[in-house]
């Protein structure tokens, strides 16, 4: 346990994607069975045992300390596993010894019953250091959040026998926690574990950003055209058992099995088959923007309330498999056929198809994307987010191969606003100030001010970002910590043009309004602050988006 | 004869009337008493100072010859009569030359203590416990979520990530006088061999401890060396430094920082640092609760830190205890930025 408390220490703390799965890697090398397969399920959510409550914990630590001290200690650090961890009296040298195995601890949750778990939690405290108590205590408790996806340490577990994530992302329906058939495979020790999984997943084929300029020098007959929606890749699949009963999944495009969340689209899925699309919410025939769908994801437990008032929605545009056949080797335009005659077939609301767009010439395609209602999209237009290019003749490829697929964003919404604040990045740029807090400027009580809208820190060079961290520097009017003010004044401060994909209305920010995906898209140093743009600008945006929603 | 009328807190440091001097005193006086080389406890301008050889020694280097009217060295143990007190030194473990002073008048003993740890340090001689009636203690660290644990297991885990990114340097924020040293001779003493980096704010007290026999190995400075050659090292820099355009020519640093303030998580991410190492010089909740124990003492004043837990701790023990308000210590960590803008 102390191990894995050391790795989880680290990695709360380590921003960047390549050491974390060094980190993963060695730890899960260096560490034995079954301890590191518990350590991979805790990573990737897949332990399931009942999660000890916050009164249990505050309990026991009231039982152990004074409470003057403890409300002392609670404020200053901020957290309560973190108190209790730092607090707890500390073991003799022979009880630390006993530190508890992860195995031992996950295997004892699976069993315990509700009366001994606090006893049980005790005796483990006191058998753990500092940084092996905050770990327990965030396990069992259930509030691991480490920044570590279930996908990333896949991927550092495949890295063990040199394979890549989507095969060990292939095998995880099948396999199980602590995963011993696994390492042994990858540690060529034994054979591939089998994928004895009816309904698995297949890694995704990924498309390359398209500008207007490359178009034209692509032969447009080669091509079919799809609008890009603006939901959640997703992945379908249906099969049969040894039973014969069908067992439905739906997945994220990273593996990730998401069907706990999304019963009333699984129970569409009547045919074997693995369909990739787009999960949308649909109601009374149109497609709901982003903002909508958003209100569905990251929910806990999905009520009935939600089911009804956000129904999912599969929007379809490639077949992978039907039944036994796996197609992915056949042509685009011959999946996109048998696409089409199984979305007849399922004929449920639940699940159309993606329409494609008509063109002969790329000036067509151009005014269609800039206009996709009119260009077929119709009252849908509004969560489209561009143009997906197919190549007639393309198989179906795992991964990201250049050619084949292309998409083409619609032009993003462009403001000029001012810096305000900057605040020094991490890791690599932790000497730079990198995240960026911009304002637009709006009546106030005297006078024009600049009220903050939004933060954003890439989208610029490697460049642009030293000439911003010297702006930074030179211009600071006061220091927070790791933030600075800067000067943002009509005469003097720095405009930057963001760009962003959406709006949505937030009262968690003082504007009122909040952007979606924004970054830095131009440094504006001929632009003096005092023409940058108002917050009026925001709002009649945001008020024609709704226009076309209702 | 009350405690008070052998030491008087002032919001300028503890005034000895009877002895006519003031211990580490924050502005100027006639004669002053220091209990160790730390900024905030030794300032330069006093007319006579006494303290250990290393601790002037100390003075000097950071504020130049002329620290102070006159200078007297005082042996660690030797009993010295000023005016209607007798004083002595002692060591208190938290950096080269560190002592606490005892105080004694009409057969009632005080111990200043200054900053203190009492965990072994290769660097200076370790804690000594001088019993007394009245004990001045810290409190930096004075709240029961402060556990410092093992240093040992700290530089093991710094050696571990060495190893695993051979391709980056570990930039290791750490105080210039005696944190530095200290975790250099930790590191030698755990079997790191490689010559070691550092900040050209670190090299004055650095040099001075090697010339003090303190075995450091081979420690070079930053300066001059070649970027791609300080990958797979570990380089010793003052605190503010690692957020500094200094850093950036380092590669790919990973941001390690020695303090018992990492402890704390939000403390450490705030400070964007990666890898915190806890290790300290001052004392942690044990260590302080430990020690006012084994003093003795009936009384216990407590100075700069978290000083409400402490006096709380005391009182719910039996003893009696007070804050005592003095501007301007515990300010060496916050302001120990050279080389660089000062940001801390």
């Amino acid at each position: 346990m102390n191990r894995f408390a050391e790795l989880l220490d680290r990695l709360a703390y380590e921003p960047g994607r390549n050491a974390k799965l060094r980190l993963i890697a060695d730890y899960l090398r260096s560490t034995p069975d079954p301890e590191r397969g518990w350590a991979l399920a805790a990573l990737t959510g897949a332990l399931t045992f009942k999660h000890a409550k916050a009164g249990i914990i505050r309990g026991l630590i009231a039982e152990r300390t004074d409470p003057t001290l403890f409300a002392l200690s609670y404020d200053y650090v901020g957290d309560l596993s973190e108190t209790i961890a730092l607090m707890w009296p500390a073991g003799t040298k022979q009880r630390m010894n006993s530190a508890p195995t992860l195995s031992e601890v996950v295997e004892t949750l699976a069993t315990l019953g509700k009366a001994q778990l606090p006893a049980q939690i005790a005796r483990w405290l006191d058998g753990l250091d500092e940084t092996g108590r905050w770990a327990l205590l965030k396990l069992v408790t259930g509030g691991l959040r480490i920044g570590v996806s279930a996908r990333l340490a896949k991927t550092a577990a495949a890295s063990l026998g040199g394979k890549e994530a989507d095969e060990v992302e292939i095998l995880w329906p099948g396999l199980a926690p602590p995963y011993l058939d696994l390492f042994a495979w990858l540690e060529e020790r034994a054979e591939k574990p089998s994928s004895r999984d009816p309904a698995p997943f297949h890694p995704p084929m990924l498309a390359h950003a398209a500008e207007e300029a490359d178009l034209v020098t692509f032969d447009a007959t080669e091509f079919m055209a799809e609008w890009k929606w603006d939901g959640i890749r997703v992945q379908a699949v249906a099969g049969r058992d040894e039973n014969d009963d069908l067992i439905a999944r739906l997945y994220s495009r990273t593996g990730e099995e998401i069907s706990k969340s999304f019963p009333d689209l699984l129970q569409a899925l009547r045919f074997p088959a693995a369909m990739d699309g787009e999960l949308l919410i649909r109601r009374e025939g149109r497609v709901e923007s982003f903002n909508v769908l958003q209100q569905r994801l990251n929910r806990k437990s999905v009520t009935s309330k939600l089911l009804a008032e956000f129904p999912a929605h599969l929007r379809a545009y490639d077949l992978l498999a039907e039944g036994e056949n796996d197609l992915r080797g056949h042509p685009f335009i011959e999946r996109r056929a048998r696409l089409e005659k199984l979305v007849g077939k399922l004929n449920d609301p639940r699940i159309d198809l993606s329409p494609l767009v008509p063109f002969e010439t790329w000036e067509e395609l151009t005014a269609a994307r800039a206009d996709p209602a009119s260009g077929g999209a119709g009252a849908d237009a509004h969560a489209v987010e561009g143009i997906m290019l197919k190549r007639r003749d393309a198989p179906y490829l795992p991964g990201r191969p250049k050619g084949p697929w292309w998409k083409w964003k619609r032009d993003p919404m462009l403001i000029d606003a001012v810096l305000m604040y900057a605040q020094r990045g991490h890791g690599k740029r932790s000497s730079y100030y990198s995240d960026y807090t911009f304002g637009v400027w709006s009546k106030g009580e005297s006078g024009d001010e600049l009220v903050p809208v939004g933060k954003a820190y890439f989208g610029f060079t490697d460049e642009e970002l030293i000439q911003i961290d010297r702006f930074v520097r030179r211009n600071t009017i006061d220091r927070f910590g790791p933030v600075r003010e800067v000067a943002h004044e009509p005469e003097r401060g720095l405009v930057l043009e963001v760009a962003f994909e959406g709006l949505q209305r937030s009262s968690r920010h003082k504007s009122g309004i909040a952007m979606r995906f924004p970054r830095i898209n131009r440094l504006r140093w001929d632009k003096p602050p005092a023409e940058a743009d108002r917050l009026e600008t925001l709002e009649n945006m945001l008020e024609r988006r709704e226009r076309a929603t209702v | 004869m009350r405690p008070e009328d052998i030491l008087v807190p002032t919001p300028s440091g503890v005034c000895c009337k009877p002895g006519g001097f003031h211990i580490d005193p924050t502005r100027p006086v006639d004669r002053a008493l220091i209990t160790h080389g730390h900024s905030d406890h030794a300032r330069a301008g006093h007319g006579a100072v006494l303290a250990t050889q290393e601790t002037l020694d100390i003075m000097r280097l950071r504020y130049g010859e002329n620290f102070a009217g006159s200078t007297q060295a005082v042996e660690y143990g030797q009993e010295l009569k000023l005016d209607g007190a007798r004083v002595s030194f002692h060591p208190a473990g938290h950096v080269l030359g560190s002592a606490q002073i005892r105080v004694e008048c009409k057969g009632l003993r005080i111990v200043a203590s200054g900053d203190y740890k009492d965990v072994a340090d290769p660097t200076c001689l370790p804690f000594e416990l001088v019993p007394c009636d009245v004990f001045i203690t810290e409190a930096t660290f004075g709240l029961p979520v402060f556990r410092h644990h093992d240093a040992g297991g700290e530089i093991a885990k710094l050696l571990r990530s060495v190893e695993l990114f051979p391709e980056r340097a570990h930039l290791v924020g750490a105080y210039t006088l005696g944190k530095a040293q200290r975790l250099i001779a930790m590191l030698r003493s755990a079997g790191h061999s490689k010559p070691i980096y550092m900040h050209g704010a670190v090299e004055a007290t650095t040099r001075y401890y090697q010339k003090r026999g303190i075995d450091l190995g081979q420690v070079d400075l930053v300066r001059g060396a070649n970027k791609a050659d300080l990958a797979g090292h570990i380089i010793i820099c003052p605190p503010g430094a690692m957020s500094d355009l200094w850093s950036r020519r380092f590669p790919d640093p990973v941001v390690c920082f020695a303090s018992g303030w990492m402890r704390v998580r939000a403390r450490a991410r705030q400070r964007g640092v990666t890898l915190p190492l806890v290790i300290s010089d001052h004392a942690d909740w044990d260590g302080l609760t430990a020690t006012i124990a084994a003093t003795g003492a009936s009384e216990v004043w407590v100075t700069h830190g978290q000083e409400d837990a402490l006096v709380h701790w005391c009182q719910t023990n039996g003893l009696k205890a007070q804050p005592l308000d003095i501007v301007g210590y515990g300010d060496e960590e916050e302001s120990d930025v050279t080389g660089g803008e000062a940001e801390a």
